[in-house]
C-alpha cells in the first residue's frame, strides 16, 4: 500500500485548498471532505499540508539511517 | 434436528454466561500480566520485587488516544504521571501568538508530566498523541504511596528527573547557540532509526516546533543538507546517507 498524506476528517472543512495545490491528483473532495487516493505521482511535496488552514492534513517523514553505508 | 441441544433454555443461558465470564476473566488476567510486564520494563519501577510490581499494578490505569488528541492540558492541576505503552506522544507549549514549541517526544517505555506531579503544581506543558497511543497512568496520590512503600522508586525518580534536566539543558544550548541547519541536523541524528522498531514520524511543522523555528526554515535546511550530501529525500523518508557530515554540520563530536 502506498503511503499518502494523512487526513483528519474531523478537522477538514472541505475548503478544497489542498486539492487546488495538489499537482498529482492525489486528493479529492468527497461529500465536502478531502480524501487521499493512492497515486504513484505523489512525491510528498507537502504543499497540501502547508496550505491547509485547519491543520487537517499532515505529511510526516520517517527518518532512517541508510544501511550498508559506504563511507569511502 | 440432529445435534440440537436438549438443555432447557435457562441452563443454556447459564452455560453461555459462564463461558463469557471465564473468557472475560482470561482476558483481564492476560491484560494484567501484560501490564505487569510493561511496568517491569520501565525505568521508574526497575529493581522492584514481584510483590512491589503487583502493588504498583493495582494503581495503574489505561488510556487510549488517537492522532492529534490532547491527553494533558497545560495549566490544569498535575494529577497524573503518564507512561507511553504504545505510540508516540509530543509534549509541547503554545506561545500567546499560537506558535508551538515541542519540548520532548515521548516513546514507549518513557514517562511524562513527572516534574509538576512531584513539584505539586499545574501541568507545565500540554501533551498530544502523534498517532494512536496507549498510555498507562498513575495518580499522584497513589504514586506517593508507592514511593513510601518502595524507596527504590525514589532513587529511580531522581535518575529520571536528572535526565530530564540534561535534556532541557541541551535544548537551551540548541536554541541559543546552533544555527537552524545545525539544529535540523542534530534533530535528524537524534531521531534517525534503522527502519525497524517504533520511531516517531515527524511533519516539517513538528520538526520546526521541536527546534524553535519556522516550518519554512526546516524545509530550507533539509534542502541544504541534501545539497551537502548528508541526507537523501526518498518521498516520505529522510535517509541519512552521511552521518559524519551531519554530525559536522550539527557541531557534535560523537
Amino acid at each position: 500500500m502506498m503511503e499518502m498524506p494523512l487526513i483528519d476528517r474531523d478537522k477538514c472543512q472541505g475548503c478544497g485548498l489542498c486539492v487546488s495545490v495538489c499537482i498529482c491528483g492525489g486528493l479529492v473532495l468527497t461529500d465536502n471532505i478531502v480524501t487521499a487516493v493512492e497515486v504513484e505521482e505523489c512525491h510528498w511535496c507537502t504543499l497540501c499540508e502547508l496550505v491547509c488552514p485547519t491543520g487537517a492534513i499532515s505529511c510526516p517523514f520517517e527518518i532512517i539511517i541508510e544501511k550498508n553505508q559506504d563511507s569511502a | 434436528m440432529a445435534g440440537r441441544s436438549t438443555l432447557p433454555n435457562i441452563h443454556r443461558v447459564d452455560i453461555i454466561l459462564t463461558v463469557i465470564s471465564s473468557g472475560y476473566q482470561e482476558c483481564v488476567r492476560t491484560d494484567m500480566v501484560a501490564q505487569i510486564e510493561f511496568i517491569k520494563s520501565i525505568p521508574y519501577f526497575s529493581g522492584l520485587s514481584q510483590s512491589g510490581l503487583d502493588s504498583v499494578g493495582k494503581y495503574i490505569f489505561e488510556k487510549k488516544a488517537g492522532r492529534g488528541e490532547i491527553v494533558l492540558f497545560e495549566g490544569e492541576p498535575a494529577e497524573t504521571l503518564c507512561f507511553v505503552v504504545a505510540g508516540v506522544v509530543k509534549v509541547f507549549k503554545i506561545s500567546p501568538d499560537g506558535k508551538e514549541q515541542i519540548l520532548q517526544i515521548i516513546r514507549p517505555g518513557e514517562s511524562f508530566n513527572d516534574v509538576p506531579v512531584f513539584s505539586g503544581g499545574v501541568n507545565l506543558a500540554s501533551a498530544g498523541a502523534m498517532g494512536a497511543v496507549v498510555l498507562n497512568m498513575i495518580k499522584k496520590s497513589d504514586l506517593e504511596v508507592v514511593i513510601r512503600e518502595h524507596p527504590q522508586v525514589a532513587l529511580n525518580v531522581i535518575q529520571i528527573l536528572s535526565q530530564r534536566v540534561q535534556h532541557l539543558v541541551s535544548l537551551v544550548e540548541d536554541l541559543s547557540f546552533r544555527h537552524v541547519t545545525g539544529r535540523v541536523a542534530r534533530m535528524l541524528l537524534e531521531y534517525a532509526g534503522d527502519g525497524t522498531g517504533e520511531r516517531p514520524r515527524l511533519t516539517q511543522q513538528e520538526m520546526a516546533a521541536m527546534i524553535g523555528t519556522a516550518r519554512e526554515m526546516v524545509g530550507r535546511s533539509i534542502k541544504t543538507l541534501e545539497e551537502e550530501g548528508a541526507i537523501r529525500i526518498d518521498r516520505h523518508r529522510i535517509i541519512v546517507t552521511n552521518p559524519d557530515a551531519l554530525r559536522r554540520i550539527a557541531g557534535v563530536t560523537s
